[in-house]
């Protein structure tokens, strides 16, 4: 099953002399499982979008489709969709609220109207996910570092036992490190509950490392739809756009016309490093 | 003439529990000592919670001292009579543009530094010119902050600093939130202001390909300057970058991955240019 976008298009303040489009016919078929990055600069649409996904926006024409069933439609359950369907918002962090980390997590999961045994477990099952020891369960969110609130925030989320996750920015402000474990977390989540997973960021470094397929969004428009390497081959194109490709992108170009034969689809440091090597004879 | 001088600087904070009572001390800033000359463009990299952030408020009086003196400009930021002038000599940008723009107009929201500072009118709209041209964004002057790009809003702000003609600024993380266009114009206007200006930099950043152009950097740990040196010297040190949870630019990891397999690269490659030079290319 999966979630399918049919000529969706989104207007604010329709009618009026500020009505201004943020989707543009946007048409997308999302299969289960799949680990898709959505890119596009500051305007281009993409909160817009993912906020068709879980129902918080309507679409001013066109169907959203999640298993089959159209989630706009009279009758269709918005609360259950939005337990399925998670959105972690950019700076989550902002939003935890409860007295230590355990309750605020706790949060979802008991309005979705479980006994209390099955909140606690999903909570500590989700606060494990994101690697939060016991040690911080009963601390107060606020004294938890930047890197930890943000994992607590996420196990807030997760806690709802999405089928699909979407993260608006997760690692913005986190140092390289805090950057890395928290996407190496979720990468590994994915493997191991085969949950769909939707990576929106500005980093393309990022981006290029764990997903198996970008989306570009490009002035309410989806301008690129495709495997990344494919996509950042195309590194002109996504700099019209404000964005860009990985260094590592422009180091192998530059390789290949210095005489180097490598490939130029290559879009992360292990295998370059190999395929330098490679054309060296080495 | 160092612009910013640090002697022995702590900084602590108690930390309470709900009902007020005393739960510990943090040492945010644990004996820092280092002094920033006039024009150096300098970059300051820290995982989160290395008090990078702490260090640089106190650049700007937001913070003072638990311990130790910070100058700026010669001033102890110490001094209450000062503190209007240090912080006209050291402005600051933070992360997050929304916050930091107040004006309806663009033009208006960078003159309204200098405006408090009582400058005469006809000044203040030179000064309002000079600033936006020095980032590039004259052309957006009647333009309404609302309808612009990060990048953009971001480059008000520094303008908004740069009107009140300060000699030192403080970036913070002011790329954390862009897209990488964005990302590339505030780097390119912070560079144009240390190289046309003078004025020096200061520039905070998670993103390791922006602090290249440092004349020197600090890497802070646990309150203290854990490493120091040009962006050479400590792109050279991959391994102990990733014991502080830090991180080299790709082209610098490619070229050690390449050194560990055995071809003679040197350490610390910054640019694809050095790369394909040192692989003979």
């Amino acid at each position: 099953m999966a979630i399918i976008l049919d000529h969706v298009n989104h207007i604010y303040e329709p009618g009026t002399p500020m009505a201004f489009s943020a989707l543009t016919d946007v048409n997308l078929v999302i299969p289960d499982g799949q680990f898709i990055g959505l890119i596009g600069h500051t305007g281009s649409g993409k909160s817009t979008l993912v906020q068709h996904l879980n129902g918080l926006l309507k679409p001013t024409s066109g169907s959203i489709y999640y298993n089959g069933a159209d989630i706009n439609a009279d009758g269709f359950n918005k609360k259950e969709l939005r337990s399925k369907v998670g959105l972690v918002f950019q700076y989550p962090e902002h939003q935890l609220f409860e007295i230590d980390v355990f309750t605020d997590v706790c949060f979802g999961p008991k309005n979705l109207g479980l006994d209390r045994k099955e909140v606690e477990l999903r909570a500590y099952a989700a606060l494990k996910q994101v690697g939060l020891e016991d040690e911080y369960f009963y601390q107060s969110p606020f004294d938890l570092s930047g890197g930890q609130k943000r994992r607590a925030a996420i196990a807030g989320v997760l806690a709802m036992k999405p089928e699909v996750l979407i993260l608006d920015e997760p690692t913005a402000g986190l140092d390289p490190k805090g950057r890395d474990e928290i996407l190496d977390q979720i990468a590994a989540l994915r493997q191991e509950t085969g949950m769909t997973v939707i990576l929106v960021s500005h980093s393309m470094e990022d981006v290029a490392r764990y997903v198996d397929r970008i989306i570009v969004m490009n002035k309410s428009r989806v301008m690129m739809d495709d495997e990344p390497g494919a996509v950042f081959k195309r590194y002109g194109e996504l700099e019209e756009v404000g964005l860009a490709a990985p260094q590592i992108t422009y180091i192998m170009q530059a390789l290949k016309e210095k005489g180097l034969s490598v490939d130029t689809d290559i879009i992360n440091v292990e295998e370059a490093s190999q395929a330098i090597l490679r054309a060296l004879g080495r | 003439m160092s612009i910013v001088e640090t002697k022995d600087l702590v900084f602590e904070y108690i930390r309470r529990d709900e009902e007020g009572n005393v739960e510990g001390i943090t040492r945010a800033v644990d004996n820092v000592s280092l002094s920033i000359r006039q024009g150096d463009f300098i970059a300051v990299l820290g995982h989160n919670g290395s008090g990078k952030s702490t260090l640089a408020k106190h650049i700007n009086a937001i913070l003072y001292p638990t311990e130790g003196t910070v100058w700026v400009n010669g001033m102890d930021t110490s001094d209450d009579e000062k503190l209007w002038d240090v912080r006209q000599s050291a402005g600051m940008v933070f992360q997050n543009p929304d916050n930091q723009i107040i004006g309806q107009v663009v033009e208006e929201d960078v003159g309204f530094g200098p405006e408090n500072l009582g400058v005469p009118t006809k000044e203040i709209w030179e000064r309002v010119e000079e600033s936006l041209r020095a980032v590039g964004m004259y052309e957006f002057r009647k333009h309404s902050p609302n309808k612009l790009s990060g990048g953009q809003k971001q480059r008000v702000s520094i303008a908004g600093v740069i009107a009140m003609h300060p000699k030192c600024i403080v970036l913070d993380e002011p790329t954390a939130m862009l897209d990488p266009k964005g990302r590339k114009e505030v780097i390119r206007a912070a560079r144009a202001l240390n190289d046309v200006e003078e004025i020096t930099v200061i520039l905070i950043t998670h993103y390791m390909e922006e602090i290249i152009y440092a004349n020197r950097v600090f890497v802070m740990d646990k309150g203290r300057v854990a490493m120091e040196g040009t962006p050479r010297e400590i792109f050279s040190q991959v391994e102990r970058l990733k014991e502080l949870r830090l991180d080299v630019p790709q082209v610098t990891l490619l070229a050690h991955e390449l050194k560990k397999s055995g071809l003679q690269i040197p350490d610390g490659i910054l640019t694809t240019q050095e790369l394909l030079q040192a692989l003979g290319l």
